[in-house]
């Protein structure tokens, strides 16, 4: 409860605030629009890097803590602060949406209300990230799918298979109501856990001091595991993630695959395996047999996909499966790769969908068979697609070489089988980024693409960026480890101690 | 008798009556606009004055109660007929004939629905409620060229007719076992009669439920409903939707708590059945409808399923969650109402496909179209979220049973979701069928944006709409 400037309600009030602002800006004003959203993003990556440094490792525990009286009637405030675990995650969440609103500045069609939908699903992420009070956890959760709709309906795209057409609509339906219906096991479980603590309050740390009968985590647990799990990707509910986010405008697919498919994950740890660790100790084992079919099925389904876009959607599901089979170690090496597995995922995936919408907005196709050779058009693009791929199949040197070894050793203590099973899931990734580069970008030019030209500034910017924090997690992991493992510890201290 | 208690009531049977009379003294073509500004104003007078009136009591014989109950109720419906008089102006002028008759109606509907919340006697309460219908059966078939509005006058009448039967059948049994009409005194009667009239008495509330859940559109006494919301002038559905319905669980809620609480263990599996059936039937044929109003018209239907469900383990702390809901219900449904007058005004449109292109042609209602509809839908930011949480945590309160039902509560409130985004899919991606801002006029857009800030206002800061309704279901007096 240090005083002093209130950084975390600065931050979650700088989204919404840009919204309401450009409300008021008109429609036809697109530089003041821009520069007005190009403002906003700044000051919410310094601001998340402010965050990220204002946490302090040594002290660990729940930091930078403010409280806001709202409904004492439900004994509701709004509580923030932020751990080791939430503070990465909103540093990733500014450099995702600092580069997601780059990429976006070449959005024409009513570009108002998209940013004011992209702001208001950031103010959500930020949200989730820093409540320690149920009730606003669950409340910003909400608010980060509430956009997606129009933001996918409006400005996305639709994929022609040929024999069928996919289309944004049917992408954005989907999403939302496949996200949607993961709410109302939350929603069910978060009224039983309140009734049940008895303590007349939302607050988490509250929460946590109650006990719950083994019986009662043994029913309420799944819920929390499977409702947030479906924003993460779960397997067998992830078929939203590859339509949803194909469908989705670029900054929409980097945000939403990099940043809100961590929001579920961070709901499993945050709020299922902090109240409830006999649940999630007695589920474990489900959720690992779940998340080895993430990996395994959602790298063996990229392999098999014809279209670009949806060979990083499909990515994304196998390596959330690395998430949370992380989780699923229950062992403090694995929840440590798991979290920083969020962050690399992260940034990777952003830098993916950022290169793919480089490429769709100029060919107006997908089709990975109809590229070859684009490395002659762009060595840019080739390279860092490259780079985001070998960051995908795990090598050294890069952020997702750390984060699956944690995650496999965690694994190996307890699960060997496991832990080779997600060892196959990465050589699988190998096989289908190594041909999906193979073809369309090395190989014979196809002369139909010769006119195609690189990123413009603002996408080289953002993709340049992206590229460094992947080079930083995966030579400099000490830059976020020690927060991690301290925000880690003191989650499985109270983890382990229950089991 | 001393009068003064109920002051704010005379003040609206005067302000009846001065509509009326203008009407009247104005001349045969001159322009009648300015009737609804008398209205309105007339309105903010006698909101204005009920605030700030702290007269509290009960007329001779218990009849009617002022209690701080009241008083919620005697500010919240006053505040909707404002906005429904609002909504009215521009389509009044446009589209009906007979200005003066149609507000004067809407303030005598006014009087009717207050009197419905301060009722504490069988006689009293039914009165009030049947002199509400009056008014009602009139303005739904207000626009009389239109045939719909026509059919919907006539089904209104009729099926409502039906149900004041039942109602008042109900009521005489009840009469006839406990020996009296006052709530205190039935439910005292209650709670020393006779077992063996237990079969009587269940009649009884069957009859009242069924006469009652008429007026809620509970299912299965929901069939008036989507062809009145329909046909009616849009404004009137307004009034309907939310006015009528408001006072019609206000009246609800006071009789079964303070009257026949000790009979709860009879009622409530009948009230949960009603639940559960009109949330569930409400939001699936939703989905199939084409018409914006219809489509309002059943998710209307199965939001009264939500609040039936706190009715069903009637206590303080439900009552006070319903009404919450109910007020958060009142804003986003009128502000819906709002956007879909201010566009028909202008189109004439009120089918999904007519809906195709909002946001291109009139943004701000696209806009206050989608804060509504995602406030009922229970979306975050807005009202409905933190209300429905509310209501549901105090329904679950109740055991696991009710938790179960909260369950189900739950997965149909994101269904709902699925039909509201269908009109959004419409105002937002849809292409407008021809091109043009339109120009909906300056009292509408007022009206929409104070709307649609009231909705944010509920969603973002629920607080002091949590402490008034809280203080005014203290007052009441439920026994059980």
């Amino acid at each position: 409860m240090t005083p002093g400037f209130p950084l975390l309600s600065t931050l979650l009030a700088t989204p919404f605030l840009i919204a309401v602002a450009l409300f008021f800006v008109p429609g036809r004003a697109r530089t003041a629009i821009h520069w007005l959203s190009m403002a906003g993003a700044t000051v919410m990556l310094l601001l998340s890097i402010a965050v990220f440094l204002a946490f302090a490792p040594a002290t660990g525990g729940f930091q930078l803590d403010e409280q806001y009286a709202w409904l004492p009637q439900l004994g509701i405030t709004l509580h923030l602060a932020t751990d080791g675990i939430a503070a990465p995650l909103v540093l990733l969440t500014g450099v995702v949406i600092f580069c997601g609103t780059l990429v976006s500045l070449k959005v024409t069609h009513r570009p108002k209300d998209y940013f004011i939908l992209l702001f208001t699903l950031v103010g959500g992420v930020y949200g989730t990230f820093l409540s320690l009070d149920l009730f606003f956890l669950f409340f910003f959760y909400e608010i980060a799918v509430l956009p997606m709709y129009l933001l996918i309906g409006v400005w996305g795209s639709s994929t022609d298979f040929g024999t069928f057409l996919r289309t944004k609509e049917y992408g954005a339906m989907k999403l939302t109501l496949v996200l949607v219906a993961g709410s109302i096991p939350v929603w069910v479980a978060i009224i039983a856990t309140f009734l049940q603590a008895g303590a007349g309050s939302m607050d988490l740390p509250v929460l946590a001091q109650a006990t719950y009968s083994r019986e009662f985590q043994l029913v309420f647990y799944p819920m929390f595991m499977i409702g947030f799990g479906i924003l993460a990707g779960l397997f067998p509910f992830h078929t939203w993630s590859p339509d949803g986010h194909v469908a989705a405008p670029t900054a929409v697919s980097m945000l939403h695959a990099g940043v809100l498919m961590k929001l579920g994950a961070f709901g499993i740890i945050r709020v299922g395996m902090l109240l409830m660790p006999e649940g999630a100790a007695a589920w474990a084992p489900v959720l690992l047999v779940l998340a080895t079919v993430n990996v395994v099925y959602g790298a063996l389904s990229a392999l098999g996909q014809t279209d670009l876009k949806y060979v990083i959607g499909y990515s994304s599901v196998s390596h959330m499966g690395y998430v949370l089979m992380g989780f699923a170690s229950m062992s403090i090496v694995g929840v440590n790769g798991a979290v920083l597995q969020m962050v690399s995922h992260g940034i990777m995936t952003a830098l993916f969908f950022t290169l793919v919408g480089v490429v769709y907005d100029q060919a107006h196709t997908r089709l990975i068979a109809s590229f070859g050779g684009l490395a002659q058009q762009s060595k840019l693009v080739a390279v860092m697609f490259a780079i985001a791929g070998f960051a995908s199949l795990g090598l050294p040197g890069l952020s997702g070489f750390v984060a699956e070894f944690l995650i496999f050793v965690g694994l190996f203590e307890r699960y060997p089988l496991f832990g080779a099973l997600g060892i196959a899931g990465a050589a699988i990734t190998a096989v289908y980024i190594l041909r999906l580069m193979a073809t369309a970008f090395f190989g014979p030019a196809n002369p139909k693409w010769a006119t195609l030209h690189g990123p413009n500034r603002s996408e080289t910017l953002a993709a340049v960026i992206l590229c460094a924090s992947i080079f930083a997690v995966g030579l400099f992991p000490s830059l976020l480890m020690p927060a991690i493992s301290v925000g880690v510890a003191s989650l499985m201290s109270t983890v382990l101690g229950a089991g | 008798m001393d009068l003064s208690l109920v002051q704010p009531e005379l003040l609206l049977v005067v302000l009846a009556f001065v509509v009326l009379g203008l009407d009247l003294l104005m001349g045969r073509g001159s322009d009648r606009a300015v009737l609804g500004w008398v209205t309105a104003f007339g309105l903010v007078w006698v909101l204005w004055f009920s605030v700030e009136q702290t007269l509290l009591g009960a007329l001779p014989g218990g009849v009617y109660r002022v209690d701080l109950y009241t008083h919620l109720f005697r500010a919240l419906i006053p505040l909707t007929s404002i906005f429904v008089v609002l909504l009215s102006m521009q389509y009044v002028t446009k589209r009906l004939k007979h200005a003066g008759e149609y507000y004067g109606l809407i303030v005598l509907a006014t009087l009717a629905m207050v009197l419905m919340a301060g009722s504490s006697e069988l006689i009293t309460a039914y009165i009030a409620l049947e002199t509400l219908n009056f008014c009602l059966y009139v303005l739904a078939s207000y626009d009389k060229p239109d045939l719909r509005s026509n059919e919907a006058g006539v089904k209104y009448i009729v099926l409502s007719a039906l149900a004041s039967a039942l109602l008042l059948y109900g009521i005489s049994f009840l009469y006839g076992i406990t020996g009296t009409t006052s709530y205190a005194a039935i439910s005292s009667a209650l709670t020393a009669a006779d077992p063996a009239l237990a079969g009587g008495l269940t009649a009884a509330l069957l009859l009242i439920l069924a006469g009652l859940g008429f007026k809620l559109a509970a299912v299965p006494f929901h069939a008036w409903t989507p062809d009145v919301y329909e046909g009616a002038p849009t404004p009137v559905t307004a009034l309907i939707a939310v006015g009528s319905k408001t006072a019609a669980f206000a009246l609800v809620i006071r009789l079964f708590g303070e009257a026949l609480g000790p009979a709860a263990y009879l009622w409530q599996p009948a009230m949960a059945l009603l639940a559960v059936a009109s949330m569930t039937y409400g939001n699936l044929v939703a989905m199939q409808q084409t018409n914006v109003k219809r489509l309002l018209a059943y998710s209307s239907i199965s939001q009264a399923g939500y609040l039936l469900l706190a009715l069903a383990v009637l206590s303080e702390s439900t009552a006070t969650a319903a009404l919450i809901h109910l007020a958060g219900y009142a804003v986003t449904n009128l502000a819906a109402f709002a956007c879909v007058i201010a566009y028909q005004n202008q189109t004439g449109k009120e089918d999904l496909e007519g809906f195709a292109g909002m946001a291109e042609r009139a943004p701000l209602l696209a806009f206050g179209m989608a804060v509504a509809l995602f406030s009922l839908a229970g979306m975050p930011l807005f009202a409905g979220f933190v209300t429905k949480f509310y209501l549901f945590i105090a329904v679950a309160q109740n055991g696991a049973l009710w938790l179960g039902l909260v369950g189900i509560a739950v997965v149909n409130s994101m269904i709902s979701l699925y039909y509201y985004l269908k009109v959004l899919k419409a105002a937002y991606i849809g292409t407008p069928a021809e091109a043009g801002r339109l120009s909906i006029g300056p009292v509408l857009s007022v009206t929409v944006v104070a709307l649609v800030l009231l909705v944010f206002a509920v969603g973002l800061y629920p607080y002091p709409l949590a402490t008034i309704i809280g203080a005014a279901t203290d007052a009441l007096r439920f026994r059980f």
